[in-house]
């Protein structure tokens, strides 16, 4: 990855101040935390530290943080406060997390970038349906648990989060649904074949098979879990919504264009999409039964979540899930503070590109590393763990 | 009808630099359970090298290399890098071979897997396997290949707009160009120049030859980011004898300060010693004889201190030296030398420039942390061509702990000299 720190020292005599600036580790993993050592120079010296990223599509990302050196000449980023800049306080990730496109840049720029783990291979798989999907088996002879990852209504191939998981152990296909433009099924053909396809693959373990669903992926990885349970062993569920027909025509996007009058916007012009689905109906025909769930599920919504009802519609699941008796299996995080696009840690935090996603960036930033890590538990402790992952306890989380 | 699940093997980090640690976590295995680690690895040269340890898991199914104690295998103990020192090359491999990367830019690739039982594990499939990269660049390191004013060698910058303080890197008498450790220097931040001073084709060694060295000091001090007055040496085995005959005799090359390991500061070029081993009386020492099935230069060595001959005179140095050596050191008698030294150094005032680190156990060649320990291995004669089989020493554990342990002091040292930093703790 092309990122960098550098220190911005005022030479203030003729000898040279010789510091020496050190990551640990130098190499990581998008999910892995590292340390920002600056040595060696005057106590109390004050320094910036600044990252430059350039994405892959030409655009420079940046941050920065202002620390003052101890008695002993040394600054430790995970140990010390940044008294300014783009974050304040004692945050080891926050060079990355904070990160901003450079002033002048176009508006509306999101992160993107593929991390993969060295060993991560990418297989494309075509079958009669022709798939559009990444699959990346952890390295080893496996067999490995499997996850269907449906990535959210963007429409690209995102591999970065299937490739973190693989370095987790987990063999996740993450599929690209949404070219199709057999959009009116309430589960596309395409999500189905994706799960027979990793269900049936000989480097994964059939019986052992998670869902993870970002935003619209969310409706989608609920159908399936409703239908499937108790074969699916456990799903996912990030900044979505359990709203949809259950039958009959027409799935979510056409809910979405006959409410088209509740769509409104920021001051900068932006979309919100929030009020397109509420109030939450009372209708049962209208939503994902999730009465019927039989493995255990996770929510994750953002309080802020200004493009999509997340956090009410996780609110009515939970109370859907009470009156059925199976809320046992629901474990609901719920960040305050927090937008749309709740991603693995230290990506940096977008509040909005044309569309408002919301949050505010220390607590968006903070969400994204908790929530990640509860996911990665929460999914490695169902597909690794016991015979029984129903009795599993997640009160601890 | 589901299959069973395999344990998870994780490696963090999976991508470090040599002198990094990491730990190697196994979990998902049933409680009590016996395992095989096993780290794999083929060399440049196409040989394959391997280290395992034995462990039983816990009641939660889990070992940890860094935690727990390894009850048999190429290690025992609890050795968290147990998996890359004491490797070795595996059964039926060719004889007498050296672990040395060519290609600093490319990482090793080794391969840590678990096995099932603690029986011969390599025809079993593994249970689960990880990659792991080692490398010697870090991110950011610019690799530069120099020919130029009859100098060869290849400079590594470390990352960022410097200026930084530098190294002039020697190795022994080998000949030939390794980069490994200037490699390393960088990524802590020294600019460094691995000199290829001798080639194994020249028929006779450059050697002394002051020139090529002081236009490679030059080529170090003129660069736009070095700290001109802040070089430093370091050498090994030979280019002790090098570092030290710069320092003392050469009045161009004022180093900050020197690291000699695997000290030697007799004049090797000089006749009288060349034929000196013709002399030695029988009755006292071996001179270069056999043991183990290499040759044991040591008592040569031992028997040219004891007579006057021409030594560098290292009274005239004045810079910090750091004298590091094995005391089982069967190459040359390294420790003998370093107390010689530090003899002539009293004698001219000059005692407390110098740092001496003895390791108990430790052979000849002090390589950069957790690279494997060779107690014999080939050596090509220069001007010969020939290969011979030599007993450079050491006993594995006792030699891996020197290394690790040489190297952080060896950082510091040059921190200390070279950056002027009093103090560096780094708070990991």
């Amino acid at each position: 990855a092309a990122l960098y720190s550098r220190t911005v020292s005022k030479p203030n005599n003729k000898n040279p101040i010789l510091m020496m600036l050190s990551v640990h580790p130098s190499r990581a993993l998008m999910d892995e935390a590292f340390v920002i050592l600056v040595q060696n120079v005057p106590p109390g010296f004050q320094v910036t530290l600044h990252a430059l990223h350039r994405c892959e599509d030409g655009h420079r990302w940046e941050a920065c943080a202002h620390y003052v050196a101890d008695s002993s000449g040394n600054i430790n980023a995970a140990d010390d406060c940044s008294v300014g800049g783009s974050y304040f306080g004692v945050e080891p990730m926050g060079l990355l997390w904070s990160l901003k496109p450079v002033p002048g840049s176009k508006p509306g720029l999101r992160w993107v970038r593929c991390a993969c783990d060295p060993t991560h291979s990418n297989i494309h798989v075509n079958g009669p349906q022709k798939l559009h999907c990444c699959f990346g088996p952890p390295k080893g002879p496996g067999p490995f648990p499997g996850l269907l990852d449906l990535w959210g209504g963007g429409g690209q191939l995102m591999e970065y989060r299937s490739a973190l998981l693989a370095s987790h152990g987990i063999a996740s296909l993450a599929l690209d649904y949404l070219t199709r433009t057999d959009q009116s099924l309430t589960v596309p053909v395409s999500v189905q074949t994706a799960y027979r396809v990793l269900q049936q693959h000989p480097q994964v373990l059939g019986s052992r098979i998670a869902m993870l669903g970002l935003s619209l992926g969310t409706v989608f990885t609920l159908k399936m879990a409703a239908s499937l349970s108790p074969q699916l062993r456990c799903a996912v569920c990030i900044s979505g919504s359990h709203i949809q027909p259950v039958s009959g025509e027409g799935g979510v996007m056409c809910l979405c264009y006959r409410n088209f009058e509740k769509i409104s916007f920021s001051e900068q012009d932006e979309v919100i999409w929030r009020g397109l689905l509420l109030p939450i109906p009372s209708d049962p025909s209208l939503k994902v039964d999730v009465g019927r769930l039989q493995c255990p599920l996770l929510l994750v919504v953002g309080e802020d979540d200004q493009n999509w009802c997340s956090h009410e519609s996780a609110t009515d699941m939970k109370q859907m899930m009470e009156r059925a008796g199976n809320d046992q299996l629901l474990t609901l995080l719920s960040y305050p503070g927090t937008g749309h696009l709740i991603e693995p840690p230290y990506t940096p935090h977008t509040p909005s590109m044309m569309v408002l996603w919301g949050g505010k960036t220390p607590e968006h930033s903070a969400a994204q590393e908790d929530s990640w890590r509860k996911i990665v538990t929460f999914l490695r402790r169902n597909l690794y763990g016991g015979s029984d992952p129903h009795a599993v306890n997640l009160s601890h989380l | 009808m589901s299959q069973a699940v395999p344990p998870l093997l994780s490696v963090h980090p999976s991508r470090a630099l040599v002198d990094e640690k990491f730990s190697v976590l196994v979990e998902n295995l049933p409680p009590g359970c016996p395992v095989t680690i096993r780290s794999l690895y083929q060399s440049e040269d196409k040989d394959f090298w391997e280290a395992y340890g034995h462990y039983v898991s816990n009641h939660q199914g889990t070992v940890s290399v860094s935690e727990d104690i390894s009850l048999g295998g190429t290690y025992t103990g609890k050795e968290a890098m147990g998996l890359l020192w004491s490797m070795r090359p595996i059964p039926g491999s060719r004889k007498g071979l050296r672990l040395r990367k060519k290609d600093t830019c490319a990482p090793m690739l080794v391969t840590i897997s678990v096995y099932s039982g603690h029986e011969d594990v390599r025809d079993q499939a593994p249970l689960a396997s990880a990659l792991v990269e080692r490398w010697y660049m870090a991110p950011g390191v610019q690799r530069i290949e120099i020919t130029e004013k009859g100098v060869r060698g290849t400079l590594f910058l470390p990352p960022g707009p410097g200026p930084f303080p530098a190294m002039l890197d020697l190795w022994g008498g080998g000949g030939g160009l390794q980069e490994y450790r200037a490699a390393l220097l960088a990524c802590r931040g020294f600019i460094s120049l691995a000199l290829e001073y001798f080639n194994t084709n020249d028929a006779k060694p450059k050697g002394l030859d002051m020139k090529c060295f002081e236009t490679a000091f030059e080529i170090i001090r003129s660069h736009p980011q070095a700290v001109p007055d802040r070089v430093g040496i370091i050498g090994l085995s030979y280019g002790t004898l090098m570092t030290l005959s710069l320092a003392a005799e050469c009045p161009t090359i004022k180093p900050s300060c020197i690291v000699c390991i695997g000290n030697a500061h007799s004049k090797f070029l000089e006749e009288k010693v060349l034929k000196f081993h013709k002399e030695i009386p029988d009755r006292k020492y071996n001179k270069i004889h056999m043991m183990e099935d290499a040759v044991v230069k040591r008592d040569m060595g031992l028997a040219v201190l004891e007579v006057e001959h021409p030594k560098v005179k290292v009274g005239n140095i004045d810079c910090p030296m750091l004298l590091i050596n094995g005391t089982d050191d069967q190459n040359w008698p390294t420790v003998e030398v370093a107390s010689d030294i530090i003899k002539m150094m009293r004698e001219a005032g000059k005692e407390s420039l110098v740092t001496r680190l003895d390791y108990p156990d430790a052979g000849h060649l002090i390589e950069p942390p957790f690279s494997p320990h060779f107690r014999a291995a080939n050596f090509m004669l220069h001007g010969t061509k020939k290969k011979v089989m030599v007993l450079w020493g050491g006993k594995t554990k006792p030699h891996a702990d020197a290394q690790e342990d040489s190297w952080k002091k060896i950082l510091s040292f040059l921190q200390l000299h070279l950056y002027g930093a009093p103090s560096l703790k780094a708070k990991i």
